[in-house]
């Protein structure tokens, strides 16, 4: 049976009926894994053998009766720069190709409680700087719909892993569009949760003000079940928010009648490829016919969410990335002279073009006398953005436009105009700068490559994002479609 | 020469008393092996997240309030940016623009005058590891790092630039130390490094307003080092001047062995430490109610106390000064004139011969294996008359080294006085029968002739005899 372009919930299913059992779910999918891995190319490191053995356990506690929970049994890829105890981790970086942490990150320790099976690690872009999956030291992957185009980045790996039928779920970071544009690219849900609403605990930290991780499904459905798992207040976490996590199932009714969403005019104007907006505007029509209240309005700041994000992402980028010194852990480089030799030449050989490019642009930003100039104005950026969102929210319960202003693009057409290459988060840049949540789900198809449809909505209002991605899923089959 | 006066501010480092580290669970217990209390949270490994520890805010709180500084309603961390193998992040967790407390002081005296140094500000930091190194830095073939200190909480207390000598620095820090002992948030120990301490010296000629260029000192671990160091640093600078050459702006180290202050870096290697907030760690919003709660906790601190010494025991000042010069002895002290009430002969014991032999022996107060109690019922033996002053000299060094109670050393050694005037007339008639020359002396007029017999009376009784009615005896025998 083929089992790995299943969801979740039609799985969980089919396993407490007895159709099936774990162990084949499992199998499955790594079956799918052997058959189109090599073309797809998603994992950094696959953990069957882990895989197998936590499926049996499933399987075993259900014989004896045990209620599953609703992502027992079910396979999940991890982007890899969540720490996996015992499984390396190198947020495909040469730096830290040898890495294996003494712990896991709070999600892993969340999706071992759930009962879930991850399948393995999945290629990004170095610490997740990059939206192609290009700049991975590793290898590329390649988007499912055309194997000669990028899965979008940085969590492309997991996007396409999930799109390809090699997990049934996945787990991105996304620090300014990570999760939902390469979902958008590959034709997968994918979300940014609130900032603080999943602990950052295990996270390798490219920018700690914007990283938050989420998740990717293949239905709206799927990626609720994810979020009741990850989701939640944790004592590791100094900026993890205390809250009461509803279960997000709840808001999956589909009914939208006088929800209001505005549509701001600067995620529809230039920049924006004609054929994306034509498939956003047809996605709008679907929404008012479901009831929905729609209205132009504006996001005045826009424009100047990228050079924020290029300030404040790099600033503590560079912060972030300094332990990696070939001290400690790593990668360290042969023959140096002495201390500051041994530094120099790790980081030098260690780090890859996009990751030094930021490095270096964020200590610029806050050297002595730049701090003003630089890091002190984006931050003063950054609170005009957020201030443009909650006047936004005041008058409307969403956000909607596209997530990403084209299609999935060719390998290699960008990678040498790294300015071109940003301008490609234009869209989502600033939902990590309010640090409010989003989701990126299939709205249609221009050339046969999936489009992507995002919907911003309040701090915590996850639920109010679902209950319209959901009614939306319910008009069409956009999430049905399948790379061949 | 030019008349030149010196301008002294303090950096001084004190490690916290908390149990565990200032961001994770990890133990703080000192000379533990290398990196046995470290944990991924200390080690800075990938992913890891620091959590305040919620006993260090309220420990800064309290040496902030001690201090006399005024606390912070809001206050965050920031990241502190170098490169160094012992600082696992490549970063410090510091404060740098909204520290947790401001604008404080304390008191100190120095050759009976008082004067007022100001306390800019105290913050919090994390402590880095320690390198080991084979040999020198400069020659080892490696060095090894031991962790176990990473992560460790400090406070650090910076002084305004106002003393002008050695000695008011080192007034200043055995003040600042006392203050913070008092408080309980950490036990000040030098040479375990708890207590660290850095000078910003400057010179300027004598009528100058504005401040000479200025050296940072470090690497003094004791009081002997900052006043030695300190006082060779002013002579240098003036020196410099002198010479009409200019003073670097530099960072120096203190050479003990040598005696010298040596250049560690100048001004043009100086780091650009790129502080920015912490994104890892939420401000912190101290509540009043908190720090109110927090001051009702506070002890009475040294000053307080030195001034009840005073006033409840009528003892001087110089005595109730020294006595508080730690909370632990001022304890010993109170304890000890509270089970012997004699306040002044109990002061005269503990800064006698019990601080003597503390100094001889390198121990402090907390060593010290006499108790209060203990040297409470050694003086009423003395009191009582039942051992002589200078037996009680003997029985206060047994029980300094032995730890034993003082009746049992004076029973085991038998150095119970003796009153027995029989016993005490026969010795004395053995005396005057065996030393005939001495009795003619003194029988001539020679007064000094009647020492030597007492003494042999004493020798006789191995000093146990009641020296009042030796000598009265022999004056009754004598006289005849």
């Amino acid at each position: 049976m083929q089992l790995h372009y299943l969801t979740a919930h039609q799985l969980h299913d089919m396993l407490v009926s007895k159709k099936i059992s774990a162990e084949e779910i499992t199998r499955s999918v790594f079956d799918r894994i052997e058959q189109v891995e090599e073309k797809i190319r998603a994992y950094v490191t696959l953990t069957k053998e882990q895989a197998v053995s936590c499926a049996r356990l499933v399987d075993k506690a259900r014989m004896e009766g045990e209620a599953l929970p609703p992502l027992a049994g079910i396979p999940v890829a991890v982007k890899d720069n969540m720490c996996t105890k015992g499984v390396r981790t190198t947020c495909a970086s040469k730096i830290l190709y040898n890495y294996i942490p003494p712990y896991n990150a709070t999600v892993m320790e969340h999706l071992n409680e759930a009962r879930a099976v991850m399948v393995g690690k999945t290629n990004m872009d170095e610490f997740a700087m990059g939206s192609s999956c290009e700049n991975s030291a590793l290898f590329t992957t390649c988007n499912p719909w055309d194997t000669n185009r990028v899965p979008g980045g940085s969590s492309g790996g997991s996007a396409a892993a999930v799109a390809a039928g090699e997990a049934i779920l996945a787990l991105g970071s996304d620090t300014g569009g990570s999760i939902r544009q390469p979902a958008s690219f590959c034709g997968v849900v994918g979300m940014k949760p609130t900032y603080g609403a999943v602990s950052r605990y295990g996270l390798v930290a490219y920018a700690s003000s914007l990283d938050q991780i989420g998740p990717f499904a293949r239905d709206v459905t799927d990626c609720a079940l994810l979020l009741n798992v990850i989701c939640g207040h944790d004592p590791l976490d100094s900026t993890s928010a205390p809250y009461d996590v509803p279960d997000y199932t709840s808001f999956l009714t589909g009914d939208i009648k006088g929800v209001k969403i505005g549509v701001p005019r600067e995620y529809m104007g230039e920049g924006i490829d004609p054929a994306v907006r034509e498939v956003i505007k047809k996605a709008i029509d679907i929404f008012t016919g479901l009831g929905a209240v729609l209205e132009e309005t504006t996001l005045p700041h826009t424009e100047y969410a990228l050079p924020a994000y290029y300030l404040i992402a790099p600033a503590e980028a560079s912060s972030n990335l300094a332990r990696y010194d070939g001290v400690r852990y790593g990668y360290r480089a042969e023959d140096a002279g002495d201390l500051v030799d041994m530094f120099v030449k790790t980081r030098s050989e260690g780090f890859g073009p996009e990751v030094k490019r930021r490095i270096m642009l964020g200590t610029y930003a806050l050297s002595a006398g730049y701090y003003d100039a630089y890091y002190n104005k984006a931050l003063k950026v950054r609170t005009l953005i957020k201030a443009d969102f909650d006047r936004a929210f005041e008058q409307f319960d969403l956000l909607l436009g596209p997530t990403a202003p084209v299609t999935a693009f060719k390998r290699g057409e960008k990678v040498n105009d790294p300015l071109q290459m940003y301008m490609v988060d234009i869209c989502t840049l600033a939902v990590n700068l309010a640090g409010i949540p989003a989701i990126s789900i299939p709205a249609g198809m221009v050339d046969n490559l999936p489009v992507g449809l995002q919907l911003m909505g309040r701090p915590f209002g996850e639920g109010d994002i679902l209950r319209a991605a959901y009614a939306f899923e319910q008009n069409t089959d956009h999430h049905r479609k399948l790379p061949e | 020469m030019a008349q030149y006066e010196a301008v002294i501010g303090l950096e001084v480092h004190v490690e916290l008393k908390t149990n565990t580290k200032i961001f994770c669970h990890s133990s703080t217990e000192f000379g533990a092996d290398p990196n046995h209390h470290v944990c991924p949270v200390c080690l800075g490994l990938p992913g890891v997240l620091p959590v305040v520890n919620k006993k260090v805010v309220e420990y800064a709180i309290k040496a902030g309030l001690a201090l006399n500084c005024q606390i912070a309603s809001f206050s965050k961390f920031d990241r502190k940016n170098y490169y160094y193998p012992d600082l696992p992040k490549n970063y410090q967790i510091s404060q740098y623009d909204l520290p947790i407390a401001e604008h404080g002081h304390l008191e100190i005296n120095v050759n009976g005058t008082d004067k007022r140094i100001g306390i800019t500000r105290v913050h919090m930091e994390e402590d880095a590891g320690k390198l080991v190194h084979q040999g020198t830095i400069s020659t080892t073939p490696y060095s090894l790092v031991d962790y176990n200190r990473t992560g460790v909480p400090l406070i650090e207390i910076v002084s305004e630039p106002d003393m002008t000598s050695a000695d008011e620095a080192v007034a200043y820090l055995e003040k600042l130390k006392a203050i913070i002992q008092y408080t309980g948030v950490s036990d000040c120990k030098m040479q375990e490094g708890s207590l660290r301490c850095d000078a910003n010296i400057s010179v300027r000629p004598v009528g100058q307003t504005e401040l000479g260029t200025k050296a940072e000192l470090k690497n003094m671990n004791s009081f002997k080092a900052l006043h030695k160091a300190i006082s060779y640093e002013i002579e240098r600078q003036m020196e410099v001047l002198e010479d009409g050459e200019k003073v670097v702006q530099e960072t120096r180290t203190w050479d003990e062995a040598r005696g010298v202050t040596l250049s560690m870096r100048s001004k043009e290697e100086a780091h650009d430490y790129r502080y920015f907030p912490d994104p890892d760690l939420a401000p912190l919003v101290i509540a009043r109610e908190w720090v109110d709660e927090i001051k009702a906790s506070l002890p009475e601190l040294p000053d307080e106390r030195r001034k009840r010494l005073v006033s409840a025991y009528g003892l001087p000042e110089y005595d109730a000064a020294v006595l508080t010069t730690t909370r632990e002895l001022a304890d010993y002290y109170e304890q000890c004139v509270e089970l012997f009430n004699n306040p002044k002969l109990v002061s005269n014991w503990i800064m006698g011969d019990l601080a003597r032999m503390m100094n001889a022996s390198g121990q402090e107060i907390g060593d010290v294996r006499i108790s209060p109690a203990q040297l409470a019922k050694m003086l009423q033996l003395l009191d009582k008359g039942t051992i002589s002053g200078k037996i009680a000299k003997t029985v206060f060094e047994e029980m300094f080294n032995t730890g034993k109670d003082p009746g049992q050393v004076v029973e085991e050694k038998g150095l119970v006085q003796i009153s027995d005037a029989g016993l005490i007339d026969k010795v004395v008639e053995e005396v005057i029968a065996a030393n005939p020359k001495s009795v003619e002396d003194y029988r001539a007029g020679k007064e000094k002739a009647i020492g030597f017999l007492v003494g042999q009376v004493m020798k006789s009784t191995k000093g146990k005899a009641n020296p009042g009615m030796v000598n009265k005896l022999l004056k009754e025998k004598l006289d005849k």
